[in-house]
């Protein structure tokens, strides 16, 4: 299978039924401009119906979880617990694979860290021997990685002695997966292979069932960042097999601080923590502690509640839209943009320029103007757009550029909202003098 | 936002170039978008405040406003006390950080003062700071070189 499973054909949505959900998007911005929202990328808008689950449950069952035995506390339980099992339905694993976190950020730190705290210091329990990492062993990651997917990586490896090593990512936007360097990247050496499901710039869905049967082949784990591909299709993290994955609630209609990592089952068991304190154990004495079962083990501390019960609205929302729409939607969206900026003279597409294993991510560069340039013109006309280097910097210098513009889909968006992007780059390049009107 | 005053400066930097002889050369990066700026200062006589601007020499890659801004400073700064280059980054700085609510002096700024409208674009202030924070860090690098 490729890496994001297939959509039914003729999924449809009813775009102007779900834009009433969002009481944002009827907001005007700049002098009255209907506001645009092209940055879901970024973070994604929120549903009455996340916000309203929220409310609800801070007005009537707010307390602590997995702590107290009065009525609240249960009910607060009971809901966290059950929006992680909708999550675990949402992405094709059990529910004791989903482990909650701030954010996706932290759950690729989190095993970052517990593989750092398996190879360090004295009394590691046998069981995470497997993870334990040190000179001569590598990490390998993509070129093509979100800085989220990137440093942890190069930080594991400053403190273990491990080696960083990368795929290349070629001119048309996808990974060199081929030339005769790429092939040697992973080897018996490599013990950790960390990439994208969706690159958060090109849009490129790399083969995922390749680089799991390359990284299973030498017995490597595969750390998946699954932030641009959980939001916008269908994922079944069983079916593509990787080892973790790692997703934010922001980007996928839901609360901010609240993420989700993914691990198999038999690995979340051995991981040793990476945050410790209250919740997280099972007996402590002062001479030392042993944990909790996961995912208990991963979450010490009060966890975010509302934000994580927030989060089982957004997954229920989205599945009451269905996941094959959600991804047809937006793919009708990106190939409109691409063919339409593509159009324009001097617009020039980073990354695939067809919808070809690719997602909503439609990142370009206007011959003569600066990014932050058309970026403000755009604002003007109440387009949000992504400008920079997207957390992705040596993917932009991979393609000599300093940065880039970035539109971004998510199910809300309209064709209409394409042709105002579209118009106003022509206005950009207009107003800077680059074509003329 | 976008004056005349300001894509004229775009299109036709001037001082733009690093040039010998300096005292101090910075870096400057702006990391949420990537402009990057180098700056170089050569001054000559006095100490502190009393030391003359010979020279502000930059290369600089970003936005029209962050070019235009260094392009701005070149004119503003070059041929004066450090002292009063200070007094004019000062009062260009509030203008900029200003969120509208600063009145400029258009005796001070000259120029400068088509920049007023960047306050109103608080994602656009690092732009429009970029090349004259340099130039601050640079003339304290000169400074700090020079006494020690």
């Amino acid at each position: 299978m490729t890496a994001i499973a297939p959509s039914t054909t003729g999924a449809t949505l009813d775009v102007a039924k779900i834009r009433a959900d969002f009481p944002i998007l009827s907001r005007t911005v700049r002098d009255g401009k209907p506001l645009v929202y092209l940055d879901s990328g970024a973070t994604s808008q929120r549903p009455r119906q996340v916000l309203d689950t929220e409310r609800h449950f801070l007005e009537t069952s707010n307390a602590a979880v997995h702590r107290g035995a009065h009525a609240l506390a249960e009910e607060a339980t009971d809901a966290y617990e059950s929006a992680r099992e909708r999550i675990a339905a949402f992405v094709g694993a059990d529910v004791g694979e989903i482990v909650f976190t701030k954010n996706a950020t932290e759950g690729i730190n989190l095993v970052a860290y517990a593989m750092g705290n398996a190879s360090v210091g004295e009394r590691v329990d046998p069981a995470a021997e497997r993870f334990r990492l040190g000179p001569g062993d590598e990490i390998v990651t993509t070129e093509m990685e979100h800085h989220a997917n990137l440093v942890p990586w190069q930080e594991l490896c400053r403190r273990t002695g491990a080696t960083l090593r990368w795929f290349s990512v070629t001119r048309d936007g996808r990974l060199d997966l081929d030339s005769d360097e790429a092939r040697t990247v992973i080897n018996e050496r490599t013990k950790v292979v960390a990439f994208t499901h969706q690159s958060n710039v090109l849009g490129t869905v790399p083969p995922v069932s390749e680089l799991v049967r390359r990284a299973r082949e030498v017995g490597a784990y595969t750390v998946l960042d699954a932030c641009q591909s959980v939001p916008h299709a269908p994922v079944d993290l069983h079916a593509l097999g990787v080892d973790f994955a790692s997703f934010s609630g922001h980007k996928m209609l839901g609360p901010s601080g609240i993420g989700v990592l993914y691990g198999r089952a038999e690995l979340l068991e051995a991981l040793p923590p990476f945050l410790t304190g209250g919740s997280m154990i099972e007996l402590v004495r002062m001479e030392g502690s042993t944990y909790a079962p996961p995912p208990a083990r991963f979450e010490a501390g009060v966890p975010m509640t509302s934000q994580a019960i927030g989060l089982g609205a957004a997954v229920d929302y989205l599945s009451a839209i269905g996941m094959d729409a959600v991804k047809a939607h937006e793919q009708s969206l990106t190939e409109a943009a691409l063919v339409k900026l593509q159009d324009l003279p001097g617009v020039t597409i980073i990354g695939p320029r067809t919808t070809e294993a690719r997602g909503g991510a439609v990142a370009f560069e206007i011959e003569g103007i600066h990014p932050h340039d058309a970026s403000q013109v755009l604002d003007d006309s109440g387009i949000a757009v992504r400008v920079g280097h997207h957390c992705a910097w040596p993917l932009h210098r991979a393609f000599g550029v300093q940065s880039s513009i970035r539109a971004s889909f998510h199910v809300y968006n309209t064709m209409e909202e394409v042709d105002t992007l579209v118009a106003g780059v022509r206005r950009a390049q207009e107003f800077f003098g680059t074509v003329q009107p | 936002m976008y004056q005349e005053i300001i894509l004229d400066h775009y299109r036709n930097p001037h001082g733009r170039g690093l040039r010998d002889p300096f005292e101090a050369e910075v870096h400057h990066v702006n990391p949420t978008c990537g402009d990057e700026v180098t700056v170089r200062v050569h001054l000559s006589g006095g100490e502190g405040r009393d030391a003359k601007v010979e020279d502000l020499s930059y290369d600089a890659l970003g936005c029209s406003i962050s070019q235009a801004a260094t392009s701005v400073a070149h004119d503003l700064l070059v041929g004066h006390t450090v002292g009063e280059a200070f007094d004019t980054l000062d009062a260009y700085q509030a203008m900029v950080q200003g969120r509208g609510k600063v009145e400029p002096d258009e005796d001070v700024l000259d120029d400068a003062v088509a920049f007023a409208g960047v306050a109103a674009y608080p994602a656009r202030v690092k732009c429009a700071l970029l090349g004259w924070l340099a130039f601050k860090d640079a003339v304290a690098q000169a400074q700090a070189g020079g006494s020690s």
